[in-house]
């Protein structure tokens, strides 16, 4: 039996990753980006599948690594990462209800970070430094200032409309 | 067993052939600055209205040549034409067609498009007549920009692996190493070592398994000399690798290139599956009994694996913590093998030095740092970009000549050498040849080149800042002194540049930075002290500014500012007050506001929003 | 025969051979220095820097990660080396939970020794740690309490639990200043594959791994006048106690810590040398039937609790070589609950409290097994039992000797090298040999199973049975023990029993016994102490001691019998599905 679809993971995939390279530790690396790249991020179970699997290495240790290098995500992270910046002035100012009218919209539950399309991962962030135009919110490196609730939903909307064209286009 | 070489002469002037075939070559920068800035959609341009036209210099053809970076990445997208000799600077889609009907089917080149010098205001045509290039001695460099870095051909053309043909010619190990050590190439990554000792060290070891690493994890911020290197002339770095690998007894080798460059490891494979088809490297190559494997290992982001035996870990597949030295990895590297680990600026210098000696080499430079060096230059100059100079050349030179002087006529302050690892130069450091030792004795390291130039405008105490932020968020963790002392470090920083500070606390400053430097494992956490020391030494009054007048005299640190309600300019509209989101502001209707300097948190929102102009920052 | 080369520390010239780094030399120079991840038996780390020296022409150097090179002018205490150690313990301090009056290893803490000696008072001007911030404490398992708030993350856990287990339950994650040191996603100990060896604990330098502590318990129990508290006590135990009151590793001091108990409160004292001796009788049987029928060989021995852990969640497919022989303090255990009623006015199974004295923590989970559950009702360390003495201020030392209750205190040699790794096999062979041939076997010392350094992790004897060639293989560390297993499985192993003891050199090197971990000679001192007992002793072969032939005469009637495997044999789980490998076969 293979272990296709345990807890919606695609084991088999996994296991053709590490065939890829030959099972081997010194590949560890290689395997956890192309692991990323299928699945968006490291999901605990693929790790510890790898760590289990794969001799010489551990559950444990593979988390070791996969938490060392930047590049890795424990958390799926969406097509689009918004970030709304909490820093003094934009709190004040009112980034709390732009990040619920955020929360609203892609209908994120309480500790839900990436919404249910996987389109969107949102994150708050200390200053970003855009004082002056607060609040802001950052998608993707482009800064969007002086967002309302009403406002960061038009931006939203139109980044699915686009994102829409686009796969239809593709 | 009786080698028989291939005759790479003829190689040669085959690749030579093919290449005058091609006509008119119009070269287009591919590097990743110009990419960002557009340079495929420009050679898209070029393809479709270059092709199939007659030309005023009687090529009967066109071809569009993606090169590497030529270095001048602010001026991109960077387009040279060699039948008029002249570079066009900042060359949109939409200008392709003005160059294809005015400079190549009339010869006559577009004026428009032509770098002008800052000083003069003069448009230059020619390379070597523009400030930034003048200057300029480029080895390791020297095909970038010039040839197609994913043309194998292109490379033999200019000569790649005649080098490597060499040392098989002669088949003397021995006779490498000596003329490496006889040319003076030190490391280029950071410490300096000298190249020919650490390959001899490698090749005592010489018997079982033993390995070439190249350290492509270019992790500096602000430099990128490593990656136009992969990028712009793959073949090179491949070359100098085999001639590594010949002269200490290795068969194979890795490249570990940093992630965040997708486009030098998508060159690099390329390079290296070229390479091996034609038997430049793997098996037998070019007909002697030396084989040669190298394999590419991508990074994951993590700067400390430009640290080797760090990145050793990362190879092996581990967590990229450190490991100490002793034992060095000549003799325990990689997999527990003797491994010799260079840079790739220093393998690249390789073939050079076999190809034209070690005495020609070493005409370059200082007494104990010779040939040249690569410096990333960035910051508040004119021209920044990636320049190649003998070393020994001075501040001055860089900063004035290559780099145009400081923009916008302000004053220059400091220049910060060698990244999160080196230290600043001042005024009185500007006519101080540039080299290894110099720079050591001046509290700074060339480290890998990052140049990053000041005017009166930067604070220095937010640098150290940046820089211990960036070490701090770096270090591994594995060591006690860097882990913990770089983070303390970075506490006191930001509390000095909030405002915050205490006399007492450079004392504990200090006393850190020494301990850090003293008691860490590996380099990265025994140079992470260097930019807090060096500014200390040469800016210490701008600290006590900070400390004591709770002033910053670069006017940067925003905790300093006091921002003020000029009355006489207030019409008392209380657009400020509505804005300030700390509640700051207080004030009657048409009456002048005033800022509650307790409260105001310096975001400077007033100031935007004054419609009179009445708000001033100080 | 290795030169004989000079170096210079502090300007003393010492001689050195083949020391493995320069910190070995400079205590064979009588210079001592501080270390917090430096540990013989692992490899070397270099992370805490605490071993720095300066070093002529060479700079500051970690001396546990410096060969020794002839020549060298070394100083451990220049102003520098110094400074590096104070700063590096006053950020370690800030950045540490110090709340050390209430810490387990208060007294025992390298931390708060070096900060007492290099007169650390005030570290406020560094980053504290905030209360806020900390990280919740795993107490979950019976065993070893993991408090990540007082690690200083010098690694010597990840590294034991690799290097000797072969296992890396626990490992670094994040990094920088983020790091820290966990199991798997930070889960507990309980929920992955840790088999409770105790090894990550004993080399911990702090309080960030300590032993679950029975001690309050136990008082408890011995003070109170309802309950009838009978202790009985491993092999490994005599030759280690002492440490604790400055006597010297391996000296044998049972008969002290028998008078100890008593002074305490316990009822009665046994020893678990006894029923060594029993584990013999069924094992050694156990073994004979199976060579005869060919069948689930090699046997595995089933003494160490964290090997029998791994077998059910790593291998369980080969749990059928495992004898089905309880541990000696499985089975002196339910043999106490049974019988001393019947030796013993005033004690009935239900007043009657069974508390271990053991080496090991992994037997703490081993009594809350369900298959013994109630047999054990206290497990306590070696460490555990120390602190007891200590705290009922008692002068261990001035002690007057006293004998184990009998009967189920009387033991043979073999039983007491049951604390040694090859001590099981060599005790088995003494009586299955006679089991075999009906003749005492005349080389009593079976040197080839002994030895508990780093080079005797896997030994193999070869035994000529009247002419049936037996191959004996014993083997200390799981990380051994898997490459056995791979034999097993690849069918090319030769052997008919396999030893596994999980502690590197056995049960005297356990978990639970006193601190060790900075000298590897002291568990060779505590085997010499085992092995020196058997040879003075007048009965050195389990079927020979009194006490077990009169248990079987009396109640057991014969080793295999249905009443002895009613008692003294166990069943095994497969614990396949609560493990990892779960993910991997399905």
């Amino acid at each position: 039996m293979s272990a296709i679809a345990q807890n919606g993971i695609d084991y088999q995939k996994v296991d053709e990753i590490m065939q890829s390279y030959d099972y081997k530790k010194s590949n560890l690396i290689a395997i956890l980006q192309k692991v990323q790249e299928v699945f968006r991020y490291l999901p605990e179970d693929v790790m510890t599948y790898i760590g289990t699997k794969m001799e010489g290495l551990s559950p444990a240790t593979v988390y070791g690594v996969a938490t060392f290098y930047a590049q890795f995500s424990l958390e799926p992270k969406g097509k689009y990462e918004i970030k709304v910046c909490d820093g003094t002035a934009c709190h004040v100012r009112g980034s709390m209800p732009v990040l619920n009218a955020i929360k609203a919209a892609l209908a994120l539950d309480e500790g839900q970070t990436t919404s249910d399309d996987g389109l969107f991962s949102l994150e708050t962030v200390s200053c970003l430094g855009a004082c002056g135009l607060a609040p802001v919110v950052v998608i993707n490196d482009k800064v969007y200032p002086q967002m309302t609730s009403d406002a960061i939903k038009i931006v939203i909307d139109t980044i699915i409309h686009e994102d829409k064209k686009e796969s239809a286009g593709a | 067993m009786v080698q028989t070489l291939i005759n790479i002469d003829k190689e040669r002037e085959k690749a030579n052939e093919h290449i005058k075939a091609q006509g008119l070559r119009v070269l287009v920068c591919a590097g990743t600055g110009c990419v960002a800035n557009g340079s495929l959609e420009v050679i898209e341009r070029f393809k479709k209205l270059g092709a199939n036209v007659s030309t005023l210099t009687h090529h009967d053809k066109v071809t569009i040549v993606p090169t590497g970076c030529h270095g001048f990445c602010e001026k991109g997208v960077l387009v040279v034409i060699p039948d008029l000799d002249v570079t066009y600077v900042k060359v949109k889609p939409d200008d392709v067609e003005e160059i294809v009907e005015s400079h190549i089917k009339e010869g006559k080149p577009v004026d428009r498009l032509l770098y002008v010098d800052p000083k003069t205001q003069k448009h230059i045509s020619k390379n070597e007549e523009i400030g930034f290039y003048a200057k300029q001695t480029r080895t390791s460099l020297a095909n970038c920009g010039h040839i197609n870095a994913e043309s194998l051909e292109e490379a033999v053309a200019v000569g790649g692996y005649s080098a490597l043909h060499k040392v098989l010619e002669q088949n003397d190990p021995e006779a490498v190493i000596k003329e490496i050590e006889d040319s003076g190439l030190r490391g280029r990554g950071g410490g300096g070592f000298p190249t020919g000792r650490k390959w001899r060290f490698t090749a005592a070891n010489k018997g079982g398994k033993s390995y070439v690493v190249c350290n492509g994890d270019e992790g500096d911020p602000g430099a990128f000399m490593d990656r136009s290197v992969m990028e712009g002339d793959p073949h090179k770095l491949l070359e100098g690798m085999a001639i590594a690998g010949f002269a200490i007894g290795a068969d194979e080798a890795y490249i570990y290139v940093r992630a965040e460059y997708p486009l030098a490891i998508k060159r690099l494979r390329r390079a290296i599956a070229d390479a091996e088809a034609a038997g430049y490297l793997g098996k037998n190559i070019m007909g002697s009994d030396f084989n040669f494997t190298i394999h590419i290992k991508e990074g994951a982001g993590a700067f400390v694996c430009g640290e080797e035996t760090a990145l050793i870990a990362s190879i092996e597949g581990e967590r990229g913590m450190p490991r100490p030295k002793p034992p060095f990895p000549a003799n325990k590297g990689l997999f527990g093998r003797p491994t010799l680990i260079n840079n790739v600026e220093t393998l690249a210098n390789v073939p050079v030095i076999i190809a034209k000696g070690a005495k020609w080499f070493s005409s370059f430079g200082t007494e104990k740092s010779k040939g040249t060096k690569t410096f990333a230059l960035t910051g508040e100059v004119n021209n920044t970009g990636l320049i190649e100079v003998p070393m020994g050349t001075t501040l001055r030179e860089i900063v004035f000549d290559i780099g145009g002087g400081i923009r916008n006529g302000k004053k220059f302050k400091a220049v910060q050498i060698g990244g999160p690892s080196g230290g600043c130069l001042t005024e009185e450091h500007l006519d101080l040849p540039m080299d290894y030792d110099n720079l050591i004795a001046a509290g700074a390291m060339v480290g890998s080149g990052g140049l990053v130039v000041m005017n009166e405008d930067t604070c220095i105490v937010e640098v150290a800042r940046f820089f211990m932020n960036f070490t701090q968020h770096e270090s591994c963790g594995k060591c006690v002194p860097c882990r913990e002392g770089t983070k303390n470090m970075l506490k006191i920083l930001e509390k000095i540049v909030k405002g915050k500070g205490e006399m007492k606390d450079l004392e504990t400053l200090e006393e850190l930075a020494q301990a850090v430097k003293d008691g860490s494992l590996c380099g990265l956490g025994k140079t992470a002290p260097n930019p807090v020391l060096s500014t200390l030494k040469y800016f210490r009054d701008e600290y006590i500014a900070h400390i004591k007048d709770k002033r910053c005299p670069a006017g940067v640190c925003s905790a300093m500012k006091t921002i003020t309600i000029q009355e006489d300019l207030c019409k008392g509209c209380s657009k400020c007050a509505r804005n300030c989101p700390v509640g700051a502001i207080e004030g009657e209707l048409r009456s002048p506001f005033k800022i509650n300097q307790e409260k105001c948190i310096k975001c400077g929102a007033c100031l935007n929003a004054c419609p009179f102009k009445a708000i001033k920052q100080s | 025969m290795s030169d004989i080369k000079t170096l210079t520390v502090n300007g003393k010239v010492v001689e050195f051979t083949d020391e493995p780094n320069l910190l070995e030399v400079i205590r064979k120079a009588g210079f001592s220095v501080p270390t917090f991840c430096y540990r013989p038996d692992l490899t070397q780390f270099g992370a805490c820097r605490m071993c720095v020296v300066e070093i002529d022409g060479r700079g500051i150097q970690s001396s546990c990660t410096m060969p020794p090179e002839a020549g060298l002018v070394v100083h451990t205490n220049t102003a520098r080396t110094r400074r590096i150690r104070k700063t590096v313990l006053e950020l370690l301090l800030a950045n540490h939970d110090r709340e050390c009056t209430t810490c387990e290893k208060s007294g025992n803490c390298e931390l708060q020794q070096y900060a007492e000696e290099y007169g650390i008072k005030d570290v406020s001007k560094y980053v504290q740690k905030k209360k806020e911030d900390y990280l919740p404490i795993d107490d979950t398992n019976p065993s070893i309490v993991r408090d990540p708030n007082k690690c200083i993350l010098c690694g010597a856990c990840v590294r034991a639990c690799a290097e000797f287990q072969g296992h890396a339950v626990l490992g670094f994650a994040n990094r920088g200043s983020n790091t820290v040191v966990q199991p798997m996603a930070g889960k507990h100990l309980a929920n992955v594959d840790c088999v409770f060896c105790g090894q990550c604990q004993a080399v911990c330098p702090t309080g960030a791994l300590t032993i679950k502590s029975e001690v309050n318990n136990v008082w408890a129990m011995v003070t109170d006048p309802q309950k009838k508290v009978v202790a009985q006590i491993a092999p490994s135990v005599r030759v280690a106690l002492g440490e604790m009151f400055g006597l010297e590793p391996g000296e044998n001091s049972i008969s002290k810590i028998d008078t100890a108990l008593r002074e305490i409160g316990f009822d009665l004292v046994f020893d678990t040398n006894f029923s060594a001796d029993l584990t013999i009788m069924e094992e050694a049987y156990e073994f004979v039937q199976r060579l005869k029928a060919g069948e689930n060989l090699p046997l595995f021995t089933s003494c160490c609790p964290a090997w029998v852990r791994y077998l059910e969640t790593q291998h369980p497919d080969m749990l059928n070589h495992l004898s089905s022989c309880k541990s000696p303090q499985g089975m002196l255990s339910p043999v106490l609950k049974e019988l001393v009623p019947k030796y013993f006015d005033g004690y009935t199974k239900e007043n009657m409290v069974v508390v271990s004295i053991m080496p090991c923590t992994a037997k703490k989970v081993e009594a809350k097994r369900y298959q013994l559950f109630g047999e054990t009702d206290v497990v306590m360390t070696t460490q555990e039992l120390g602190k007891m003495i200590k705290s009922a201020g008692i002068d261990f030392n001035a002690l007057e000797p006293s004998k184990p209750d009998s009967p189920f205190g009387e033991y043979s040699g073999a039983g007491t090298i049951f604390g040694a790794s090859g001590g099981v096999a060599e005790a088995a062979v003494r009586t299955a040999y006679e089991f075999v041939t009906g003749e005492e076997l005349k080389d009593i010392d079976i040197k080839g199973m002994r030895g508990v350094d780093k080079d005797s992790r896997t030994k193999d004897v070869e035994l000529d049975i009247k002419g049936t060639k037996v191959k004996v293989r014993v083997v200390s560390t799981l990380k051994e023990a898997e490459k056995s297993l791979q034999l097993i499985k690849n069918g090319t192993a030769d052997f008919q029993m396999l030893e596994v003891m999980a502690c590197p050199g056995g049960c005297i090197n356990g978990g639970g016994q006193p601190r060790s971990c900075d000298d590897s000679k002291i568990k060779e001192k505590r085997a010499a102490g085992l092995y020196k007992e058997d040879a003075e002793l007048p009965v050195r072969r389990s079927h020979q001691n009194s006490e077990i032939k009169k248990l079987y005469a009396e109640f057991l009637q014969a080793p295999g019998s249905h009443k002895a495997h009613e008692l003294l044999h166990t069943t095994y789980a497969d614990m396949f599905a609560n493990s990892y490998r779960d993910l991997v076969k399905k």
